[in-house]
């Protein structure tokens, strides 16, 4: 009979807690329906920001000759405006009322009438006066005896040179949804499978299990091996979620930057194996502090508000400032940046500094903490009863 | 010198104020079923948790085979705790496949020790249900199979017989004694004391962390009690007799221990001065009586 290599005792104990959790139904499920809210979230985040407004114009009479240049005016502002024909008036002013149309243009090119429901939208009013100079423009030079497209070439060519200092990205909008739901993913698995490592340990120690495995165990090999399994297993799910996200969005166009979003979730895989090995000892630690699921909840709220006011504040502040100094400080500091740096990252507003920063802090607070996290679990596991006071099992 | 035996030697636990362990000291020796029997709290279960290593003594040691005991000679115990020990939504079979595993047997080996277990213990029928959804006799079965799987040199259980029917009795003590016959050390606590007296070849008795009778059932029933039946007698009749102590005395009967260099023939006399004497026989204490001896002891202590 062979010794118990200890490479093969973290193997059997990490393949348990990943074939457990993955096989069961509830981890198909999760997963699906989470797959579901993300896509949604995603879906909604990205209409929410490249909101760009078409407007539905009709024209009548004289004025149809305006409809191509309305087009391209209102395309030069980033605007799309859909243009028709109509030659019932009546019938269009009706449309224009039941919100159909946004604007029915009559008249002619000199004497444009604009019915609209309300009011004129201020986008389409500026390409609509732009059109209507325009056209003035050239009858005048017309009149005086000049090439109207001689005369626009030339103005085409004059212009202020403008050199921007920090280009702005066109790609923001979706750069920040990207980020949303990078930092949405990992606040769901920091939660998730930190809690279940917690509540594994608890049930080992509820069970007595523990008494057992720990007669052929050392307790290190025990977490190391339930670290990994479950670590994997929240991995999986990242992937599997992120990834299928990213093939839905590429193929539904949602995503026109799916560099981006592909370079996101490789970051996102880092940051999630780093967050995850900062906060997984830290909830074993809560857990062996306990002998019953029922006083789980107690010990794990410092742990699960740490996350959710890094999710919470993080966002919102990402969401107003993603340059600022309070939200580059925070996402630097390791108790937040699995769920902040990815995000900056993401939205491109992270130096790299920054970043280099934020994973050396995070490497060492994980060495610090697995240290501490595995003396508090070495010494608190076997202690059924009461609840362990964490002065206790620090000291012991 | 010590082949085969395993050793507790002076072992000491304190928690906090609480001494649980004093110069806890007994050996179980190979091929040896051992009883450990004390009211709740004496200290059995830590015992039985710092022979495994899950418990770290204040001092003492704890010897197999006359080596202290390693992380490395832990894995040949098999070890049952008290009130279950294994994973409740875990499936019989993966659980003890897991569990011989964790104690070094390559897979197909452990997948063979495992069936070969279940089919022992009758648990055919149950390999694929999670334990939680056993019986607590059946769970007590699978907790024995745990504990057998990895085929161990030595056995140290606790409370294995608690909550289980007569045939679960009467398996789990086949097993044991199987075990014991196959050159095995064993040492189980229990509170069944009938049982014990059946089937173990020594006892230890523990009283407030220490071990205070230890040795066959045999020798530690050897106490001879008279029963002297004297309608005539008044109480105090036998107080003359040396050697001789009144146990119990009620209407006509009166229970004696008696020294074993006492004089029986002296107690006849004196009850024959009484008047008639109906009954007058020797009997042995039995293990029970010994036990609440002990304890009454611990309560004028």
């Amino acid at each position: 009979m062979s010794q118990l290599s200890p490479r093969r005792a973290v193997f059997l104990v990490a393949r348990r807690e990943f074939l457990g959790r993955v096989r069961t139904r509830a981890f198909v499920l999760g997963t699906l329906v989470v797959l579901v809210l993300l896509g949604a979230y995603g879906v909604f985040q990205a209409t929410l920001i490249t909101s760009n407004s078409t407007s539905t114009v009709a024209f009548s009479g004289q004025a149809t000759v305006l409809a191509d240049p309305l087009r391209q005016t209102a395309a030069a502002f980033g605007e799309t405006v859909e243009t028709s024909d109509v030659t019932d008036v009546a019938a269009a002013e009706q449309q224009v009322r039941d919100g159909d149309l946004d604007a029915l243009i009559t008249g002619a090119p000199d004497a444009l009438r604009v019915v609209v429901k309300d009011s004129l939208g201020d986008a389409l009013r500026n390409s609509l006066d732009a059109v209507v100079k325009q056209q003035a423009l050239d009858a005048q030079l017309a009149e005086g005896g000049l090439d109207p497209a001689v005369v626009a070439r030339n103005l085409a060519d004059a212009g202020a040179e403008v050199t921007a200092l920090e280009p702005r990205d066109d790609q923001r909008g979706q750069r920040f949804a990207v980020g949303l739901v990078v930092a949405a993913l990992l606040y769901y698995s920091l939660l998730v499978y930190g809690t279940m490592v917690a509540q594994g340990v608890v049930e080992e120690k509820s069970s007595r299990v523990v008494e057992v495995l720990l007669a052929t165990l050392r307790p290190w090999q025990l977490l190391l091996g339930k670290v990994l399994g479950l670590g994997a297993v929240g991995l999986l799910q990242f992937v599997v979620l992120a990834g299928v996200g990213l093939v839905v969005a590429a193929v539904s166009g949602v995503l026109d930057g799916v560099s981006v979003a592909g370079t996101s979730l490789v970051t996102g895989v880092v940051w999630y194996l780093l967050g995850f090995f900062l906060y997984a000892t830290v909830f074993a630690a809560a857990g062996a502090l306990v002998s019953r699921q029922e006083e789980l909840q107690a010990v794990v709220m410092p742990i699960n508000t740490v996350i959710v006011v890094a999710f919470v504040a993080g966002v919102g502040l990402l969401g107003q400032d993603p340059d600022g100094t309070t939200v580059a400080v925070m996402s630097v500091l390791p108790p937040f940046a699995p769920l902040l740096m990815p995000s900056r990252m993401a939205m491109g507003v992270a130096p790299l500094w920054q970043v280099g920063l934020a994973v050396v802090l995070a490497l060492a607070a994980i060495a610090l903490i697995t240290w501490i996290g595995g003396r508090v679990y070495g010494n608190a596991v076997l202690r059924a009863g009461a609840r362990v006071k964490l002065r206790d099992a620090l000291r012991a | 010198m010590a082949q085969g035996v395993l050793e507790i030697d002076r072992v000491s636990k304190c928690y906090g104020d609480v001494v649980a362990l004093q110069d806890m000291t007994f050996d179980v020796r190979a091929g040896e079923l051992f009883g450990f029997v004390g009211s709740n709290g004496a200290g059995k279960t830590t015992t039985m948790r710092i022979a495994l290593g899950v418990l770290a003594a204040d001092s003492g040691e704890v010897r197999w085979d006359g080596a202290p005991i390693t992380f490395e000679t832990r894995q040949r115990i098999g070890y049952m705790p008290e009130e279950r020990g294994l994973y409740p939504k875990m499936k019989v079979l993966e659980q003890l496949v897991y569990l011989a595993e964790l104690h070094g047997l390559s897979t197909g080996d452990a997948h063979r020790s495992a069936e070969t277990w279940i089919a022992r213990l009758g648990l055919r029928d149950r390999r694929g249900d999670e334990v939680q959804k056993l019986s607590l006799g059946n769970q007590q079965r699978v907790q024995l199979a745990a504990a057998l799987v990895h085929e161990p040199d030595v056995l140290v259980l606790d409370e294995p017989f608690s909550g289980l029917d007569p045939v679960a009795v009467d398996v789990m003590s086949q097993v044991l004694r199987e075990k014991a016959a196959s050159g095995v050390p064993v040492v189980f606590s229990s509170h069944q004391l009938d049982l014990v007296e059946r089937l173990c070849d020594r006892v230890g008795i523990v009283r407030a962390g220490s071990l205070v009778a230890c040795g066959t059932v045999d020798e530690l029933r050897s106490g001879t009690q008279l029963v002297v039946e004297a309608p005539d007698a008044t109480p105090g009749w036998a107080d003359g007799v040396p050697g001789v102590r009144v146990v119990e005395s009620g209407g006509a009967r009166t229970v004696l221990d008696l020294d074993p260099d006492a004089d029986d023939q002296a107690v006849l006399r004196a009850a024959l001065a009484t008047g008639p004497v109906r009954e007058f026989s020797r009997r042995r204490s039995s293990l029970t009586e010994l036990f609440r001896n002990v304890v009454s002891e611990e309560r004028s202590a």
